[in-house]
């Protein structure tokens, strides 16, 4: 099969390739680019793993072809750190508030978690609660996820973290 | 699970696409948001020689008024739905609806077309649709034919979509204001198909329903109008007994599948109570 | 070097030692997608292998064509069982001491078995070429029921066992029976139910699951023929089993092997066993001199490597009327599917079912399991629980309810009647365990004030009066269960996998500025080791746990440990670690001693380093006693400051629980609520409270899952119907409950930091909380008990059976 010429930004370098277009982007991302953090749970759509951000949209890049990404920003879990090298707040709100376990789930978690808060900067647990429900973790039960992201949230938006009661 | 080879077309016009589709026929498939395609393909349950991705068809985004009626291009994702200020006016319950659809990152990429066109009797747009007495804009090879939604299902997977043709819009008439409306959903989790759904538009006058549409999802191997169902609640102020009757006709008309989500009588059972719920809620919302 | 600037409170602060809430060393890592996971190594020239499968249960193969997927571009080789027979691998050993087809030889036994494999130079090129190799099958008749698996008439399945009427635990009663395994005294144990003035029976089944971690299952082999040597990269929860696994049917020198266990992305027990994907990318990469790499998906690993239950328990429990119990005889029908593949320890067919009596003072019982072939996967692993001890749990806290409901007693004070004492500890169970230490009552009452259980069952006699009257369609259900667990395995006397006792390992190595290394013998799957090892360490030794790195998964470099499953690690590892440390800490004694010129018996330990008893400012730190340890050690001593241990615990440890469950159920649709969780758990000294919240969540929300739906289910010609994560339930952050938790202290004794382990207890516990809830609900309107899974339709089901809907 011919391979098709690719172009795309990611994590804010112009990277480029040549792919057949049945190349699905999450391999693309993965093989070719050497970008490991997005993550191959399920295949079919439903865990997330292996979210990322294209264009502003949390993408399940299992259920797109590279070639579809011709053109396009992404940003992937690798892109996230502050620009210092730091951890984002998101990342610093996983790790305070205990938000992950083996780890597998993280990356497509934080790369969703970060465009809702893009788009909700203050979300309430059920926003949170709903707005990660594409993203499957066996680890955690979620109650501390929710809690990282809250803790983002805060930090984010300059106010004080305060756990809610138990 | 990889998807096995295609040769890839991106035309930026209906009239490309639709000359692809024509000349390539049944070993070409058009690819929107790729949701139900794509894991299809993967399985290789699908297979096909030449995928046409319509995401470079400028012309099937974006949600517009015309005269009596909205027309939202094919290629219009849930999540812009759900961001337009021109749907939450006239038409809530496509919100609502879209809200209950897969899982955020499926609402970023899966379209309106996409959902109302392949044919899933899973997919909640096609009854909702009906029920809003909808039509789809084709256009294909021997020019553009509007279809009524409630025209257009004739089987699992099969609609009266031709050969060579593409679904470019679809339009909906705007509604009575102080319409009541509801889509209620049984699923088992965020991102499953209904194990049942509802979907009722509704008008009150002095405390009696004045017209009522009714959509029923994946009760059957197609969406379902449920006329007799909204016929029984007409001049009715939807008490017990109405409601009663309104399931009992609606469940007349449904033929569900048992799957995991349950045997025949518990979906049907279940799909009553839908049309019960999705009543009340309506005539609650309704002015 | 005594910073005397630091108070006491300071300077133990800063180890972040015990009791610590340290937050974690890994997710620096994992939180920028720098973790190395299995499918992240990539090495020149790999190739990748993938299965094709039977679509078929049972069948006979008569034919394989290679000659189409050897034409397909960048197909290398495809592997069948004859190409495997010729190094003596078609078949490989299973940990139950039975014998599994890694591909099929001749005929298949369940659906999506392996077939042949498949190997080119991407996965891409893999997946045509699995598409293009052409079996043809002659369909066979399929066993799916258990209960059908000893007829007379069942089809033979397991050919390879014909005429062998003893398998690896005893005489075999058919040709699709396995073992039978009794344990108790049957004589008393019958004549406790002759006496008894109240009996209940039940058959309570516990349906058939998947651990389904997020990652599945795989492995990159690569073997160089130049060394002779094998590296392994591979999902291992127990990396030295597999080297010593490899090393017996591979017949490569054991040295030669090198398995490394990176990142996992959770395990739950599905990662403890061998399975063929291993086998055959070994096989491959000796065959092609490459790297292979096999990576399972989602629909192969729900549907071929390792369920979890499928156990069915005929349950007797006798007692008096006042609800004392005096006998219990459960009978288990054990459906194994198509190979005995249970990761069990060796002598243990059935895990530590014998559990069964849980936290209740039984005086006798009796225990009989049948083990069965049936045209299933193979597995019965132990998803997140020690050996069928999930099982055990649910089979006796079910029971209790029942006998609760016969007896019109309160379920709650059935169990505080029954509990084992606390003066009765160390307690000899009916059954043969030996339970450590507890304190049941005041575990179930803490646990019953939190909730103010009065007002529940007050809330729950209005509502039901709400309901008679038509007032309301939805009923209350409170369930409670108190479970006891058995982890921690195990005392060389009685467990061993494959000949090898079940120690775990620690090596720690302090190096001359103060920090230092330590490789320990178990594998995290994401319980966090390399946070919570390092905080033993710091507790013993008075170093930082900042300082000191934890290394787990080389087998190269590690020492010798059987792993991480079953609660294992903290029973077992976390003692090695600290008897390790204790040893380095003798020897820092001896140094600080002569650096002090005082006798070893004149120091005192002070949690940074030892000081002379009496004379506060005499203090040497742990900083410079390890400096010391490479610099002037006392004469005739050996330099270097390091140690290893080799724990054979003395016991299992019983960590226990109480839980309460409370829930809403819609009669009309079945449509379940969780109002309220409550979890209070036991585990003894509690190393990072953070990690063991971690674990409690997750481990309930599995439970949860588990019990309202998550199955593996198969239709009567033996296809797999929720065979993708569209149909088995993994619930998402909307479905799951919101969890409450708690806890009481009850060290073990036996333990040198009195620790009992906990990842497992809420997964344990959890199921029959919200089993007894859904049956306390419905319990009122005459039923005594309904089988999990409890979704929604099965409820409905339930209610319309209960003439609930009117």
């Amino acid at each position: 099969m011919a391979k098709t010429h690719v172009t795309m930004t990611v994590n804010g370098a112009e990277v480029e390739g040549l792919v057949e277009p049945r190349t699905l982007l999450i391999h693309f991302i993965r093989e070719n680019l050497q970008l490991t953090g997005a993550h191959i749970g399920c295949e079919t759509t439903h865990c997330g793993a292996c979210t990322v951000d294209i264009d502003g949209m949390s993408v399940k890049s299992c259920t797109m072809f590279a070639v579809q990404a011709n053109g396009s920003a992404i940003t992937t879990i690798e892109g996230i750190a502050n620009a210092d090298g730091t951890l984002s707040a998101l990342q610093e709100g996983f790790r305070q508030m205990h938000g992950l376990q083996c780890g597998f789930c993280t990356p497509g978690m934080i790369v969703r978690a970060h465009r809702l808060l893009q788009e909700n900067p203050s979300p309430t647990e059920e926003e949170i609660r709903f707005g990660i429900a594409g993203n499957l973790c066996r680890c955690t039960g979620y109650q501390n996820i929710v809690k990282a992201i809250q803790y983002a949230s805060a930090k984010i938006n300059g106010v004080e973290f305060r756990e809610a009661a138990e | 699970m990889i998807p096995g080879a295609f040769n890839y077309h991106c035309p930026s016009t209906v009239a490309d696409a639709v000359a692809l589709l024509s000349s390539l026929g049944d070993e070409a498939r058009p690819l929107a948001g790729g949701h139900s395609l794509i894991p299809m393909m993967k399985l290789r349950l699908a297979t096909p020689e030449h995928l046409i991705d319509l995401h470079g068809i400028a012309s099937l985004k974006g949600i517009r008024q015309e005269a009596d009626r909205l027309v939202i291009g094919a290629m219009t994702t849930q999540h812009e739905l759900l961001a337009s200020p021109e749907v939450s006016a006239a038409f809530p319950i496509l919100k609502e609806t879209a809200l209950l659809i897969a899982d955020p990152q499926v609402r970023y990429r899966g379209t309106l077309g996409g959902n109302v066109v392949n044919g899933d009797p899973g997919n909640d747009m096609p009854a909702l649709m009906m029920t809003l007495h909808a039509s789809y804009r084709l256009e294909g090879p021997d020019g553009v034919r509007d279809v009524a939604a409630s025209d257009f299902y004739q089987g699992a997977y099969f609609t009266a979509l031709e050969p060579g043709e593409l679904l470019t819009a679809i339009t909906i008439p705007f509604t009575a204001s102080g319409h009541g409306y509801a889509y209620e959903k049984l699923k088992r989790k965020v991102g499953d198909y209904a194990t049942a759904a509802a979907a009722v538009m509704l008008t009150m006058a002095n405390g009696k329903v004045e017209s009522c549409s009714i959509g029923l999802t994946n009760l059957s191997d197609t969406p379902l109008l449920a006329e007799a169902a909204a016929d029984a609640v007409i001049g009715t102020g939807l008490d017990d007994d109405t409601l009663k009757k309104a399931s009992e006709r609606a469940q007349e008309i449904m033929s569900p599948a048992a799957d995991a989500r349950g045997p025949v009588e518990y979906r049907k059972h279940v799909g009553g109570i839908m049309v019960m719920r999705a009543l009340k809620r309506a005539a609650a919302r309704a002015a | 070097m005594n910073d005397m600037t630091l108070t006491k409170e300071q300077r133990e602060a800063r180890l972040e030692g015990m009791g610590c809430k340290r937050k974690r060393v890994e997710d620096i890592r994992f939180t920028q997608g720098r973790g190395n996971y299995v499918d992240d190594v990539k090495l020149p020239g790999m190739l990748h292998g993938d299965f094709v499968r039977s679509p078929h249960p049972h069948a006979r193969i008569r034919s394989i064509n290679k000659d189409a997927a050897l034409k397909v571009p960048g197909v290398l080789a495809v592997l069948t069982a004859d190409d495997l027979k010729g190094v003596n691998l078609a078949w490989m050993p299973t940990l139950a001491g039975d014998v599994q087809m890694v591909l099929a030889d001749g005929k298949v036994l369940f659906q999506n078995q392996e077939v042949a494999f498949v190997v080119a130079t991407d996965r891409y090129a893999a997946d045509d070429g699995v598409n293009a190799v052409e079996v043809d099958y002659e369909p066979l008749p399929v066993l799916v029921d258990p209960f059908k698996s000893m007829d007379a008439d069942a089809p033979v399945l397991r050919e390879d066992l014909e005429g062998k009427m003893t398998g690896a635990h005893g005489p075999r009663k058919h040709h699709n029976h396995i073992f039978e395994w009794t344990v108790g005294d049957r004589d008393l144990t019958d004549a406790a139910f002759r006496k008894a003035e109240v009996t209940i029976k039940e058959m309570i089944s516990y349906h058939r699951t998947h651990p389904s971690p997020l990652e599945t299952c795989q492995s990159v082999c690569s073997f160089d023929k130049i060394k002779g040597e094998l590296t392994i990269w591979g999902t291992f929860q127990a990396p030295h089993v597999i080297r010593t696994v490899v090393a017996l049917i591979s017949k490569i020198p054991e040295h030669k092997i090198h398995v490394i266990a990176p990142d996992i992305g959770g395990g739950f027990g599905n990662k403890v066993g061998a399975y063929p994907g291993y086998i055959c990318s070994a096989v491959a990469s000796i065959v092609t001199g490459r790297p292979v790499k096999w990576v399972e998906d989602r629909i192969e690993n729900l549907t071929s490597t390792s369920f979890a239950r499928d156990y069915h328990m005929t349950t007797e429990i006798a007692a008096t009327k006042e609800g004392k119990v005096t006998g219990l005889r459960v009978h288990v029908l054990a459906d194994h599917g198509a190979f005995d593949a249970c990761a069990d320890p060796s002598k243990w067919p059935a895990g530590f079912f014998n559990i069964v009596t849980g936290s209740y003072d039984f005086p006798t019982a009796h225990l009989a399991v049948d083990g069965v072939y049936t045209n299933k996967a193979p597995g019965g692993v132990a998803y997140r629980c020690s050996f069928r001890v999930t099982e055990a749990a649910y089979c006796i806290e079910r029971g209790m309810d029942i006998l609760a409901q016969k007896l019109g007693m309160d379920p709650a004070e059935l169990r505080l009647k029954n509990f084992v004492r606390p003066e009765q500890f160390p307690y000899q169970s009916a059954l043969g365990w030996e339970y450590d230490s507890g304190d049941y009552h005041t575990a179930m009452r803490k646990a019953m004030e939190t909730v103010q259980y009065e007002d529940l069952r007050k809330e729950q006699a209005a509502k039901r009066e709400a309901f008679r009257r038509g007032e309301t369609r939805e009923i209350m259900g409170v369930g409670i269960s108190f479970f006891t667990e058995i982890v921690g395995a195990g005392p060389s006397k009685n467990c061993d996998i494959l000949g090898i006792a079940m120690f775990d390992s620690c090596e720690i190595r302090l190096h001359p500025t103060g920090a230092g290394i330590a490789r320990v013998g178990s594998k995290s799957q994401g319980q966090g080791h390399e946070t919570t090892w390092a905080q033993i360490i710091a507790t013993e030794l008075g170093i930082p746990a900042d300082d000191i790195m934890v290394e787990e998964g080389n087998t190269d470099t590690a020492p010798y440990g059987l792993g991480t499953y079953g609660s294992r690690s903290t029973p077992v590892a976390g003692a090695a670690i600290a008897m390790a440390a204790r040893k380095i800490r003798a020897k820092a004694q001896m140094i600080a001693a002569y650096l002090l010129e005082v006798h070893e018996g004149d120091l005192e330990f002070d949690i940074d380093g030892f000081r002379v008893k009496g004379l506060p400012e005499r203090f040497k730190s742990m900083k410079e006693i390890c400096w010391a340890a490479y610099n002037s050690i006392p004469p005739g001593m050996e330099p270097g400051l390091e140690a290893v241990s080799y724990y054979d615990p003395p016991n299992m440890t019983y960590p226990f629980g109480a839980y309460i469950c409370v829930m809403d159920i819609d009669v009309d649709t079945g449509v379940y609520k969780v109002r309220r969780f409550y979890a209070l758990d036991d585990c003894g000294t509690r190393i990072n409270p953070m990690i063991i919240e971690g674990q409690v969540h997750g481990g309930l929300t599995e439970a949860f899952a588990i019990a309202m739906g998550q199955e593996i289910r198969y239709d009567d010609n033996g296809n797999v119907v929720t065979g993708s994560l569209m149909d088995f339930f993994l619930p998402t952050a909307v479905e799951t409950p919101h969890w409450e938790t708690d806890f009481t202290v009850t060290p073990s004794p036996h333990h040198p930091i009195g620790a009992k382990g906990v990842g497992e207890s809420p997964n344990v516990g959890g199921v029959p909380a919200f089993s007894n809830a859904v049956n306390d609900a419905f319990s009122f309107l005459g039923s005594t008990h309904i089988q999990m899974p409890h979704d929604f339709w099965r409820n409905w089901q339930a209610a319309k059976t209960l003439g609930a809907l009117g």
